[in-house]
């Protein structure tokens, strides 16, 4: 990215890392973290908040799959059970996912990579994240006094007016945490357009970056359009308003538009990272440029706005007119083009690389496989015949972990591990990585793939009590789940040991290329000691530089079992 | 043990979708396989130690090849939408012959309602190779109609007719679910399709339903109708013509009606069902905002569902009216109510061309006047009359000239018989045309 190199084996101020003063030891004062603007500081807590929510989150499902695997389950009563699904949607959505990529990678990599040295607003970011405290604080209390039962979707009048839990509280959390999402789009937004370093144009940026702006545009479009929503959710079942009760005159299809206008774009919101973080994994782990660059970054921003114009495929069978559902019907096949473009864009980069394979390649190619399936399967939901029967099935549920789970999260473990180096100055050990990165996949299909299955068979969603002739997909699926359960614990046993027993890393164990990568491992709180100028664009990758991240590697005294040298 | 992996194609719609499902598994298959062997061969290769490799020219773009992989998916794409655009259209065309059943979604069950009365909880029965149209509504959340073996899915809306329509092929016993989550039991509402050979249906019918636990015979739909029809004196303003009260409703069903507003709507199930039930929403251009609501409720007074689907039912069924009867003498239809312009008789829906086969009990002739019970006369019309009677009265706005309320009594028109109305207490002299109360 830019001119600099730095020798192996000699990392700047030439002292290690624990003496070295960065980000994270400057202080160790409570205060300097609560009041912080460092973007690094911030990224740090929201990795830290974000696991918590996904933990609760991943608890909430492993009682799913255990009440899955009776027909006639007696473990959990039914308003239970309602209360996990909802619960694990609630949290896995705005909790984990909308956040994820965003506000930690995003929120640790985007000065670094534009050569900045913070965001634009640094306290609005620290905004952004008590707000997603706020947020989260009120629904952990949702679900602690009682729980919700509403699934995430909220639909009316069963969450305004029907359901006696405490969807107010939710709604209420949910709801704040909206604004974090726009605040940060919003820092994004600036921060990308008027930071960059000199010389480092649009078409010179890391595709993480082109990604990380779609998105952002997606945050600040239709984040705002849910809040409203939910707010006439709550202005409803409060002061018994009639906005979506028949009985009073409301619509119960207008609060499905209003919530499918945002929570479309949503999906949208939570893969466009991942494709970001995929594309600078392929391009590292190959070392080659990434095929057909400018098709990659128009693609990000052709889905962010195809994405607002398909709402109305969740709604093929509310009875909407006919000519509608074809509109969204056609727009949702166009909006997978640019996807598939992607696809085969990462899949060219390969073509004549210099493959490495590291623990965040395998995430990023097991990303590739599931991401098409997942993605593929969206088809069968946007093909109008084909949705009436698949629709509110297990079909749907399978289709849609493909993308988030198969694909977002996967995305996010890679990059998170690609950037762990970066962000803590320690390696994780590799051998448990591959692993664990293997469990996660085989896991993740054994529990998914049969719900595909399952599905077509016509079990609906949301069912805690099944059809007996189900029962065997159901138990498959829950025993792949207990297998990605434990793909999902290893790296979080092995990720906080590293911090204290990880081998300590340089500046580019990687040898990638991208300007995060220039400087010390974890960065000083300023970033770049002189702001680079950048002269060339992204992923010039060159033999050599496998040659440095090998001596570099040595030089940290790690051994990589199994891993062929060159020359 | 059997373990399913696909469900049975049980309605002519079943194949279509199973056609383009297989399609697609198809092009997943292939384009997975595609994608997944491509990096597997190409990570494999050109893996760092391997050196025999050439990684000379390694392109960095082409754009023929972007071109051509993104127009070959688009194409693909397209063509899937259209080949599953048309059973789509398919699915909203109900053929006009089809058998119509209603169906009452509640939290948590299905209440199926025959046209000729008989009445079924969570159970579906219907003969093969027959289309069969159901109409659905909710009396609470939002539930979903879904058979997974007809490849059939409408959600049931509360406030809102959904129709959809299919044609069993096969016999046999089908799953029937709640596909929109509604709450604690949703997982339990369900119940079973059962399609049956034209001679054995014929034989459930006439036996009304092999009555058991969840089947009841009553009496049909469109006959309960014509009974809260008569109850509500619905005729006392919508007569066999457009009259002065509120527009006809012969002949009404299926055809178009202009509003105050400007706004042109098809008088649908739907439409029917809100003018009952809400009918300030659309005023009929040339009427006035006069008609009582009628809403559904639990309270006292209000009604059900099954009565407004039966009372719609009813109302389906009235033909285009026999030969008018003679234009009032005044000054048209915008003359206000009861200021002695003259009325022609309600007909009460019992022309010659009158409901067919509904024999509604104590009807006489076709001149009967409704047994109503004539309540006081609240100054707001919206009020449950104080003795229980049912509500029948409509809005009076400032009404500056009319001294006293009266319920008019209805001239004979000349040559037809007087009307027989026995229990009709008159409270008022009778009023002759051209003069005013």
């Amino acid at each position: 990215m830019s001119g600099i190199t730095i020798e192996p084996g000699l990392l700047p101020g030439d002292q290690t890392s624990t003496q070295r003063e960065n980000y994270l030891n400057w202080s160790t004062n409570v205060k300097d973290w609560l009041l912080t603007g460092d973007h690094k500081r911030i990224a740090v807590m929201y990795v830290i908040s974000i696991s918590f929510f996904f933990s609760l989150g991943a608890i909430a499902a492993a009682g799913i799959r255990i009440a899955l695997l009776n027909y006639h389950d007696q473990f959990f009563q039914n308003e239970t059970y309602n209360k996990l699904f909802s619960m694990h949607g609630i949290i896995m959505i705005f909790f984990f996912l909308v956040p994820s990529i965003p506000a930690t990678l995003g929120n640790f990599l985007i000065p670094l990579m534009i050569g900045a040295r913070d965001l634009a607003f640094p306290r609005l970011n620290l905004l952004s994240w008590y707000l997603y405290i706020a947020g989260g604080t009120l629904t952990l209390m949702a679900i602690i006094f009682g729980g919700i039962d509403t699934g995430w979707t909220f639909y009316t009048p069963y969450s305004s007016i029907y359901s006696n839990t405490n969807v107010v509280l939710a709604i209420t959390g949910v709801f704040i945490a909206g604004f974090s999402s726009i605040l940060t789009g919003i820092n994004f937004i600036v921060t990308i357009h008027k930071m960059r370093a000199p010389g480092l144009t649009w078409f010179r940026l890391p595709l993480f970056v082109w990604a990380m702006y779609a998105t952002s545009l997606i945050m600040v479009l239709g984040t705002p359009v849910v809040a409203i929503t939910l707010l006439l959710v709550l202005v409803e079942r409060t002061l018994n308003l009639g906005i979506f009760n028949p009985a009073n005159g409301g619509d119960p299809i207008l609060f499905q538009h209003m919530f499918w206008f945002y929570s479309h774009p949503a999906v949208y919101i939570m893969i466009l990272p991942g494709f970001g973080v995929i594309s600078e994994l392929i391009a590292c782990f190959t070392r080659r440029r990434i095929f057909g660059y400018s098709f990659v970054a128009f693609s990000s921003i052709a889905i962010a706005t195809l994405g607002f114009f398909v709402w109305g495929h969740h709604m093929f069978v509310t009875g909407q007119s006919m000519y509608s559902s074809m509109v969204f019907s056609i727009i949702s096949f166009l909006v997978a083009v640019p996807s598939a473009i992607k696809v085969f864009n990462w899949t060219a980069t390969i073509y004549k690389g210099r493959v490495w394979f590291t623990a965040p390649m395998l995430y990023a190619m097991g990303f590739i496989g599931l991401f098409t399936i997942g993605g593929l399967t969206g088809l069968f939901l946007a093909a109008l015949a084909v949705d009436i029967h698949l629709n509110q099935t297990y079909f749907v549920v399978a289709h849609f972990h493909y993308v988030m789970v198969g694909g977002a999260t996967l995305a996010y473990l890679g990059g998170i591990h690609f950037w762990w180096p970066k962000m803590t100055g320690r390696m994780y050990p590799e051998f448990w990585a591959k692993l664990a990165a293997g469990l996660t996949f085989i896991g993740f299909n054994l529990t998914f793939f049969p719900q595909f299955i399952v599905g077509y068979l016509g079990m609906p969603r949301r069912y805690h009590y099944y059809a007996p002739e189900y029962q065997t997909w159901q138990v498959l699926s829950t025993a792949g789940s207990s297998v990605l359960g434990l793909g999902y614990l290893i790296p979080g046993i092995y990720l906080i040991w590293s911090l204290k027993y990880g081998a300590i890393a340089g500046p580019n164990p990687w040898g990638a290329k991208g300007l995060e990568w220039t400087v010390p491992s974890p960065p000083p709180s300023h970033n770049f000691d002189e702001i680079p100028i950048v002269t060339e664009d992204a992923y010039m990758y060159h033999d050599e530089d496998q040659v440095l991240a090998d001596k570099d590697r040595a030089a940290m005294g790690i051994t990589t079992q199994g891993e062929e040298h060159d020359v | 043990m059997n373990i399913p992996f696909f469900p049975e194609q049980a309605s002519t719609f079943a194949k279509d979708v199973d056609n383009i499902y297989f399609l697609l598994c198809a092009l997943t298959f292939f384009f997975t396989a595609l994608v997944l062997g491509l990096i597997t061969f190409f990570a494999i290769r050109y893996r760092r130690g391997n050196n025999k490799v050439d990684r000379s020219n390694a392109p960095e773009e082409h754009l023929p090849l972007e071109l051509t992989w993104s127009i070959i998916p688009l194409v693909l794409g397209l063509g899937v939408f259209v080949w599953s655009a048309k059973p789509f259209t398919y699915v909203y065309r109900p053929p006009a012959d089809a058998l119509e059943i209603f169906v009452i979604g509640k939290r948590w069950m299905w209440h199926i309602q025959h046209t000729n009365g008989i009445r079924e909880n969570n159970e579906l029965h219907i003969p093969v190779d027959k289309p069969i149209k159901l109409t659905m509504i909710s009396q609470d959340v939002i539930h979903g109609f879904f058979v997974p073996a007809f490849r059939v899915k409408r959600d049931v809306l509360p406030g809102r007719y959904n129709t959809v329509w299919f044609q069993p092929t096969k016999i046999g016993r089908y799953h029937l679910y709640c596909t929109e989550y509604c709450g604690t039991n949703h997982s339990e509402m369900g119940g079973w399709v059962t399609v049956m050979a034209a001679t054995d249906y014929q034989k459930w019918i006439t036996t009304g339903g092999a009555p058991g636990p969840t089947s009841t015979m009553q009496e049909t739909l469109v006959s309960q109708g014509a009974s809260l029809y008569q109850t509500y004196a619905c005729a006392n303003c919508h007569q066999n013509q457009n009259g002065v009260h509120g527009p006809s409703l012969y002949g009404l069903y299926g055809k178009e009606r202009k509003l105050t507003n400007g706004q042109t709507v098809l008088a649908d199930d739907s439409y029917l069902r809100e003018s009952i039930v809400q009918p300030e929403s659309k005023i009929v251009a040339g009427y006035q905002n006069l008609m009582p609501a009628y809403p559904v409720g639990a309270e006292a007074g209000q009604l059900t569902e099954e009565q407004v689907l039966a009372m719609v039912a009813y109302i389906k069924t009235l033909g285009t009216s026999p030969a008018p009867a003679p234009a009032p003498t005044s000054s048209g239809q915008q003359a206000h109510p009861y200021d002695g312009v003259p009325h022609t008789p309600p007909i009460n829906g019992l022309s010659g061309t009158g409901p067919n086969g509904a024999k509604p009990a104590d009807r006489t002739g076709t001149q009967a006047v409704p047994a109503v019970k004539p309540g006081p006369a609240p100054a707001n019309a919206g009020l449950m009359p104080a003795d229980g009677s049912v509500p029948q009265m409509p809005t009076f706005k400032a009404i500056p000239d009319i001294k006293s309320v009266t319920k008019p009594t209805l001239p004979a028109p000349s040559g037809s018989k007087p009307p027989a109305a026995p229990d009709v207490k008159q409270t008022s002299s009778t009023v002759t045309p051209g003069t005013a109360p």
